[in-house]
């Protein structure tokens, strides 16, 4: 179904494709897609991982060639493939997820590092450098200093170093693949300014995120792939999140509110005034039986700390913390573990999963007591250990002996969750949980958050996209700069007024 | 200034350590604080600072070598037999056969490391190994004794007797040394070649991406220790006045140390020309001073063990808090 836009007429695209396919190994990673950008328009490209979304991209950028039978125009001129050299000249340029950047090296350095290329020798100029990089920056309307090497700076500041540095070679095509994934809403207004002010000046912007809000609130237009087919273009303008979800996914869904009232359950998790100075202050909250409580707020707002300090891995500077009515006073994780409480990281590759083990090693690490048999660990009860969590989470593994890494975000957060399951919880704090999930698969993830707490687990939800929290917790508190500010129901308040809260 | 400290910490804080040292044994020892023991300390220091600035450049690729210093016996035989053939040469030929043969067996590891992806230490362990065996099985340990007159003869470049009735002396070794320190620097900080080696050991795949040719990175990292090791050997068998087949043997770990301790980083991207030479300066000095002070020298490793492990635990972690205004952050988080 190629539905064509009308949004903004006849104008003769910059950037045009046709008959692009792609095979990786026997599996087609492109069908005979075609996709076009305007000048100076902002065009969303939208798909669930591994859609085809990357590789696109690629082969826009030269780093893949497409099968034979490809056509890519651009600005007047027809290629049969590019190469990283020609994208470079003529001005099309990648801000890749993970940046690509050089954290030792100098802002100036990184900006202008396309002068120390070259395949001989010649002396660097650093005055050359600073001032092509003090005018990138300038043209961002941001001040840095130049001579600090990059590792001083947040992420959101290294974010505008690889837009700056895009910026450099004349950039008349520039493409953001998911460059608000670690942004906190402030961060992300600015950058999407940056955007707008790049369109305006004639630059054309391919955005890719997964993040739809920010996709409707940019883009003119929106082009969708799934399983590497062309869904189809649709102008921005009357879309909405839903509409693109099923577009993306194929399927529907429809998000409800999940909250029910927990009070008369008794109370699993209870704390007092709990406090550690310049992270958070006088927290108080209780979570009863079977009941999800989202805590939501900007990056910084202190609610890891929060986490932390419950998880026991941060020790409290007052206040009191009661499990299931009894104080508890952890001196480390393991004591935390032991006495019910699991703590999923918001950072899944490298804190919560070890990645170059197997599915199974991954599951059990936390509950290895579990698996003894006279003192050893035992294949067998890892091995029905871990089949009876990848079944009740439904896991799509291929062996349990498959390294981690070979599932998608999506699976390894199960993983993730059923690692904490294996332990016993009484409480589960889910930090963040669907960092790096497809919109698909977060909806799948929910689903067992819900039925987990139907059995009775009390659960934290921490998200700072507020409609996770306020579709699928019970209760919403709201953390700004370290205190608990607000306290929400979200069968009595509406989205738009938590939104407005938060976002303030 | 503030903004050198601020990007110089270790240098800074090395700089400080042997300030303290030397004031220390300047008032515990009689013989420390003189220019002609100062001008001895960086003769006995040359040979170490020519190879460490060789092994900042691999550690910068984000590579690591531990074969360089029985590379460098290797090249010391090789050169003497070829100088042998060509009937006794001169500093000209001797030097550029050392640095050939240096740069061929820095080549060799990085041929493995790049051809056949073995990861450095892995392939540096093994050619270690592989340089080391042959050498002991050719040589079957001999030493030579018999070099050319031009390799063995101190060339004294400039000498002058102090007031206190010291010496101060510069050699060749001292020379070939500056040479080769400034040459590192320039490489590694003024041309585009030494910011596409820190860009490759700081993120590869980065690199990879804006096209920089890893290959070519790997061989221009391990040619050029190479290089430092060749010439150093031949200025090792000029100070020593022989060749002897392990003389060297061992002499890699302790310049590893020195270049980590001069704030090198193992894993890439990281690390300065001043730093690996305050490193190598204040191991030198610590011996040098616990020499004077009559401390058995077998206490040596284990004293000098100690001063890496706190410099080290120092610079990484705590000398930014030490001192207030150089942990200030004008932005960033």
């Amino acid at each position: 179904m190629h539905q064509l836009a009308t949004a903004g007429g006849g104008e003769k695209p910059l950037l045009s494709l046709s008959d692009i396919n792609m095979t990786f190994g026997g599996v087609k990673a492109l069908k005979n897609v075609s996709f076009d950008v305007r000048p100076g328009e902002v065009h969303c490209l939208a798909g669930e991982n591994g859609c085809g979304k990357s590789t696109l991209i690629k082969i826009i950028t030269g780093v893949y060639r497409p099968a034979d039978g490809a056509s890519i125009e651009f600005d007047g001129e027809t290629y049969s493939h590019m190469s990283p050299v020609t994208a470079q000249d003529r001005g099309i340029q990648v801000i890749w997820q993970d940046l690509a950047l050089f954290p030792e090296m100098s802002v100036a350095e990184n900006i202008a590092f396309q002068t120390v290329l070259g395949r001989w020798p010649k002396l660097v100029d650093y005055g050359r450098m600073r001032k092509i990089a003090e005018d990138a920056l300038a043209r961002l309307g941001v001040t840095l200093d130049v001579d600090l090497p990059l590792k001083e700076y947040a992420i959101a500041q290294r974010q505008i170093v690889a837009i700056a540095r895009a910026l450099v070679g004349e950039a008349r095509l520039v493409f953001m693949d998911e460059p608000t994934a670690s942004l906190t809403q402030s961060e992300t207004d600015h950058l999407l300014d940056i955007v707008r002010g790049l369109s305006a000046a004639g630059v054309a912007v391919v955005f890719v995120s997964h993040r739809l809000a920010e996709v409707l609130e940019i883009s003119s237009r929106i082009t969708v792939l799934r399983d590497g087919a062309l869904v189809g273009v649709y102008p921005a303008a009357g879309m909405t999140q839903s509409r693109i979800t099923e577009l993306m996914t194929g399927k529907t869904f429809d998000q409800q509110v999940r909250a029910k009232p927990r009070d008369g359950q008794p109370v699993v998790l209870d704390v007092k005034g709990l406090s550690r100075p310049g992270q958070f202050e006088d927290v108080s909250l209780t979570v009863h039986r079977g009941e999800t409580l989202g805590i939501t707020g900007l990056l910084g707002a202190g609610r890891t700390e929060l986490a932390l300090t419950l998880f026991g891995m941060l020790k409290p500077a007052s206040g009191t913390i009661a499990l299931e009515g009894k104080p508890v006073r952890f001196s480390s994780n393991r004591d935390a573990i032991a006495a019910g409480v699991a703590y999923l990281s918001e950072d899944r590759l490298s804190l919560g999963l070890i990645q170059p083990q197997s599915i199974a090693d991954n599951l059990v690490i936390s509950s290895l007591d579990k698996i003894l048999a006279g003192g050893l660990l035992s294949e067998d009860r890892k091995g029905s250990l871990v089949g009876r969590w990848i079944a009740d989470l439904g896991v799509k593994i291929g062996l349990q002996q498959d390294a981690i890494s070979t599932l998608s975000g999506g699976n390894q957060q199960r993983v993730a969750i059923a690692k904490w399951l294996a332990t016993d919880p009484k409480l589960l704090i889910l930090d963040a949980p669907t960092v790096g999930v497809d919109v698909g698969a977060r909806a799948g993830i929910f689903d067992i958050v819900a039925r987990l707490a139907e059995s009775g687990l009390a659960i934290i939800l921490i998200s700072d996209e507020v409609p996770e929290v306020y579709f699928n917790a019970d209760r919403v508190l709201h953390m700004a700069q370290g205190r608990i500010v607000g306290n929400y129901d979200p069968r009595s308040a509406s989205l738009a007024e938590i939104e407005g809260a938060v976002y303030a | 200034m503030r903004s050198f400290v601020r990007t110089h910490a270790t240098e800074v804080s090395l700089l400080a350590v042997i300030v303290a040292i030397s004031a220390v044994l300047s008032v515990s020892t009689a013989n420390f604080f003189s220019l002609g023991n100062a001008f001895d300390l960086l003769n006995i220091s040359s040979v170490n600072i020519i190879f460490a600035v060789g092994l900042l450049v691999v550690l910068i690729a984000g590579g690591i070598d531990i074969s360089f210093a029985v590379a460098a016996s290797v090249v010391q035989y090789g050169t003497a037999i070829a100088l042998g053939w060509i009937g006794g040469g001169g500093w000209i030929s001797g030097l550029l056969i050392a640095g050939s043969l240096g740069v061929l067996l820095g080549a060799t590891n990085a041929f493995l490391i790049h051809r056949f992806k073995v990861i450095s230490i892995v392939a540096t362990i093994s050619t270690f190994n592989i340089y080391f065996g042959l050498l002991m099985f050719f040589t079957k340990g001999v030493s030579i004794y018999d070099l050319p007159d031009w390799l063995t003869d101190r060339v004294i470049l400039f000498e002058h007797e102090m007031p206190d009735g010291t010496w101060i002396e510069i050699t060749l070794p001292v020379l070939v040394m500056v040479i080769c320190v400034i040459a590192t620097w320039v490489l590694i900080t003024r041309t585009t070649t030494g910011r596409q080696l820190y860009a490759f050991g700081d993120n590869p795949e980065g690199a990879r991406r804006f096209g920089i040719n890893i290959g070519a990175m790997q061989f221009i990292a391990f040619g050029w220790l190479g290089l430092m090791a060749g010439i150093g050997g031949l200025i090792q068998a000029h100070y020593a006045q022989e060749v002897v087949p392990n003389a060297l043997y061992g002499r890699e770990l302790d310049v590893l140390a020195a270049v980590v301790l001069g704030g090198a980083r193992l894993g890439g991207g990281k690390g300065s020309v001043l730093g690996c030479v305050l490193g190598v300066l204040l191991i030198s000095i610590t011996q040098n001073g616990l020499n004077l002070m009559g401390v058995s020298p077998f206490a040596f490793k284990m004293i000098i063990g100690a001063i890496i492990l706190v410099a080290i635990t120092l610079s990484n972690t705590r000398i930014e808090r030490l001192l207030p205004f150089v942990s200030q952050k004008g932005t960033g988080r």
